[in-house]
């Protein structure tokens, strides 16, 4: 055999991704510390280097901060919530062999892989505060219209629930998965102990999902880290920027104000919180398995 | 399921009647899309709104293709799909090489591939926009393309399957003195058929839906996918909702029947991918 043939195999697949995902992470460091625009895009001579001023000035950028601050709701109210509804469908659908339960997966899985935008143009127009579904099934409960995606942190709160039904469907297909690989020994042994169907669920299937728990929990904050496409869609970031996460803030000053520098600087900060937070993680994990080896 | 068995009807009926509830409100946004998508526009501002539509009309689908650009969109967004199944192609191949070859730097280009899912799109886009800038690839096909064609999630995937291949079968063609490509081509891919479908399948959806790289790199509208013409099309008809949801259901209903069709691939697939 050729020594170079496992090189051809690679090599394509290889250069695409140093081209396209390691050698930009480069390019975005070295341009954080420089104030390229389009005007530097167009000529090169026009670049400087001003140090660490993008990341100063995007640190105090109030709408920086809010974004933040936004994103940070969108993590604590969001992650708990996807783990809690994808967990507690995949227990009731895992609760019986029908055809019918089958059929509920089908159902609870279908949201996550339709289009984001064509979803969030259409829970738009539910939302609507005249002509919107949600309102009009309020008013025939004689409740009060709510409004959805006009009041700051009721908007927010809206996009969250878009998002959850979304992200139910894959998290859901984790959590079924580890559940069907967990042995029925376990279960026998535990109702001879005489443990009760509530004493199962949290000595015996909690402990063992924890693998498929952490998957989940570490994905689903990565993902509303980067949480764009509802807000970019639905809300443009508004009103008054309280949809406007940290992704959305790099996009607009990146693609629509060609600050590209600036949102460059912007990007690192988000790259590393994700870093540390995903380390973080880790070492929780890490801990709590060693406690209970 | 024998842990259940002692478990009364009653409860299955509970949690089927529970799961049946949820399940109408998580496809509740889907009807609602359809049954909108046939109104006339002026129904679709009603107060109170109407459920069931009174005249049925397949306007607002024409008006996607005959007064707008649809068609053009389509025709980019079938061409996504087409490219990233060469994508899937050469992450195929890159699986193959890490999965059943030993060379030099085997492990640490392997690290590489797998430290690349964790790096944030929003980190590389700027990047990447400037790098196919200067290449001139800004505002053509190939450079909406390029960028997203392999993945590090395919690669494993492929890597992980293409490892329990027995290694004789390929000792086998190479003593019959076939070349390396004959074998990748006529012996590994036809075996890697559960893998090769489960990422179809998953690479379509992926094409279909792309939205956020087309969006940056087309400023020309005969570049736009459905999804960008999609979102201009809420810019523009902001209060046409008819439109809208029928600009909507023709971007959905495709996935959804598709999905259907392959569905138990795509879920036998979680068992592949060995989330244990």
């Amino acid at each position: 055999m050729d020594q170079k043939t496992p090189y051809l195999f690679i090599s394509p697949a290889l250069l695409l991704l140093i081209m396209f995902s390691l050698f930009p992470i480069v390019i975005a460091f070295v341009i954080s510390f420089t104030d390229i625009n389009l005007v530097g895009l167009a000529d090169w001579s026009k670049i400087n280097f001003i140090g660490l001023e993008n990341y100063k000035n995007v640190l105090s950028d109030p709408i920086f901060l809010k974004s933040i601050g936004n994103t940070l709701f969108y993590v604590i109210i969001g992650v708990p919530l996807v783990i809690i509804c994808s967990l507690g469908i995949a227990l009731m659908i895992n609760f019986s062999q029908a055809k019918i339960f089958q059929f509920f997966r089908l159902i609870f899985y279908t949201p996550s892989i339709t289009n984001v935008v064509a979803v969030a143009v259409v829970w738009s127009y539910l939302y609507n505060p005249q002509f919107g579904l949600f309102n009009y099934l309020l008013s025939l409960l004689d409740l009060p219209a709510v409004p959805w995606l006009q009041d700051p942190t009721i908007a927010k709160i809206s996009l969250i629930i878009l998002a959850l039904w979304r992200a139910i469907g894959v998290n859901m297909i984790i959590f079924l998965a580890a559940l069907q690989g967990i042995p029925r020994e376990y279960y026998e042994a535990a109702q001879l102990d005489g443990a009760n169907r509530w004493k199962q669920l949290t000595n015996v299937t909690v402990p063992l999902l924890r693998f498929a728990i952490f998957f989940v929990t570490v994905t689903t904050m990565i993902g509303w880290l980067q949480f764009f496409e509802e807000p970019f869609v639905m809300t443009q970031g508004g009103p008054l920027d309280s949809t406007t996460s940290v992704a959305l803030f790099i996009y607009r000053n990146g693609f629509q104000l060609s600050k590209f520098g600036y949102a460059a600087a912007g990007s690192f900060i988000l790259f590393i919180a994700i870093i540390i937070i995903t380390i973080v993680q880790f070492k929780i994990q890490n801990r709590h398995s060693d406690t209970q080896m | 399921m024998n842990q259940y068995a002692h478990k009364s009807r009653g409860a299955k009926w509970l949690v089927g009647i529970i799961l049946a509830v949820g399940g109408f409100f998580m496809i509740l946004p889907f009807i609602w899309m359809v049954l909108s998508s046939v109104k006339t526009d002026a129904e679709i501002l009603q107060i109170p709104p109407t459920i069931w539509p009174e005249t049925f009309t397949w306007d607002n689908f024409k008006m996607l293709f005959t007064e707008l650009n649809f068609s053009v969109y389509l025709r980019n967004t079938l061409v996504i799909v087409l490219f990233s199944f060469i994508g899937l192609f050469l992450n195929a191949m890159a699986g193959y090489g890490f999965a059943k070859f030993s060379f030099r730097g085997k492990n640490k280009m392997f690290y590489m591939v797998l430290a690349t899912m964790m790096i944030p799109g929003q980190v590389t886009m700027i990047p990447v926009y400037l790098i196919l800038n200067m290449f001139g690839l800004t505002n053509t096909m190939t450079g909406i393309v390029l960028p997203g064609l392999v993945g590090a999630f395919g690669i494993f995937l492929f890597r992980q399957f293409m490892s329990t291949i027995p290694d004789e079968l390929m000792e086998a063609a190479r003593l019959d003195g076939a070349s390396e490509f004959f074998i990748f081509w006529k012996i590994i891919l036809p075996i890697s058929r559960p893998v090769l479908a489960v990422q179809g399948i998953l690479t379509f959806i992926a094409g279909w839906n792309s939205f956020l790289w087309p969006l940056i790199i087309a400023n020309d509208e005969k570049y736009y996918t459905l999804s960008v013409g999609l979102s201009l099309l809420k810019g523009q008809y902001s209060s046409n909702y008819a439109l809208q949801m029928a600009g909507s259901t023709f971007m959905v209903i495709p996935i959804i029947l598709i999905f259907m069709m392959f569905q138990k691939y795509i879920l036998k697939g979680f068992n592949v991918s060995g989330l244990k």
